[in-house]
């Protein structure tokens, strides 16, 4: 199923997602999910969004942030499984499910951001 | 495996097989700091798809984003984000700490001090952080 070929970009993607979802994330989970939440800041109007989400620029940014962020996570939690829990023997399937919700969630950033 | 080694003869060799209890990562302060680094992986991925859900309201005009701020502002949703942004953040600490360690630089015959590289993570994170705060909420006037 998973052969060895694939595991360094695999580890690849883990690494570049991971410098990604470090440097972006952080401020728009701050923003997004707690301080206009919570009335500390005011969001941003619907039509400022629109418009900066609406620059190719912001939306390749988007794909290339959500793609990295979901095969980081896919591959980290793969091998927590393993460590952690200990269910080696489950390697193809645990593999099959964590990287098929890695392609999955990127194939629905790039169709939301690509027809945007 | 169980009957095998019931049946212990003088030549038989032993088993050396420990075992490892699933819960091994409670018993030390570090091994459960390096399940929640581990852990962290999950709550990357939910931050994905809360982005998503983010430019799919704003797709939908002003009703949907409205309505997703009003589903943003739950008690609940506030708890999941919290969390997230509190596990993402020890995710991008432990990240840059160990950049060092990834990535050695030589500049002429000397290598960069690993502090030198972790500091320079630490300052693209405060860049890209202004950079993005100033994206969206620092456009100045109502436009």
């Amino acid at each position: 199923m998973i052969k060895r070929s694939a595991e360094p970009l695999l580890w690849m993607l883990f690494s570049a997602g991971g410098v990604v979802a470090a440097l972006v994330l952080p401020m728009l989970l701050f923003l997004f999910g707690v301080a206009f939440p919570l009335g500390w800041l005011t969001p941003p109007p619907v039509t400022h969004l629109a418009a900066v989400i609406g620059h190719p620029f912001t939306r390749l940014t988007l794909i290339i942030v959500c793609t990295l962020s979901f095969f980081h996570a896919a591959h980290r939690f793969r091998y927590t499984l393993y460590d952690g829990l200990q269910i080696k023997h489950l390697n193809e399937v645990i593999a099959l499910l964590c990287y098929g919700s890695a392609i999955v969630g990127s194939a629905a950033s790039a169709y939301l951001l690509v027809t945007f | 495996m169980a009957q095998i080694a019931e049946h212990y003869t003088e030549y038989h060799p032993r088993w050396l097989r420990p075992h490892i209890s699933t819960y091994w990562w409670l018993r030390k302060r570090s091994y459960f700091a390096f399940i929640l680094r581990e852990i962290t992986s999950l709550f990357v991925a939910w931050s994905a798809v809360f982005l998503l859900l983010i430019v799919d309201a704003v797709r939908g005009g002003p009703a949907e984003y409205g309505a997703f701020l009003d589903w943003a502002r739950q008690p609940w949703v506030i708890a999941v984000n919290a969390g997230s942004l509190l596990l993402v953040g020890f995710h991008a600490v432990t990240w840059f700490n160990l950049a060092p360690q990834a990535l050695v630089v030589r500049l002429g015959h000397t290598h960069v001090p690993g502090s030198l590289i972790s500091a320079s993570n630490y300052a693209a994170w405060v860049v890209v952080s202004v950079i993005v705060g100033w994206i969206l909420i620092g456009y100045g006037p109502q436009r």
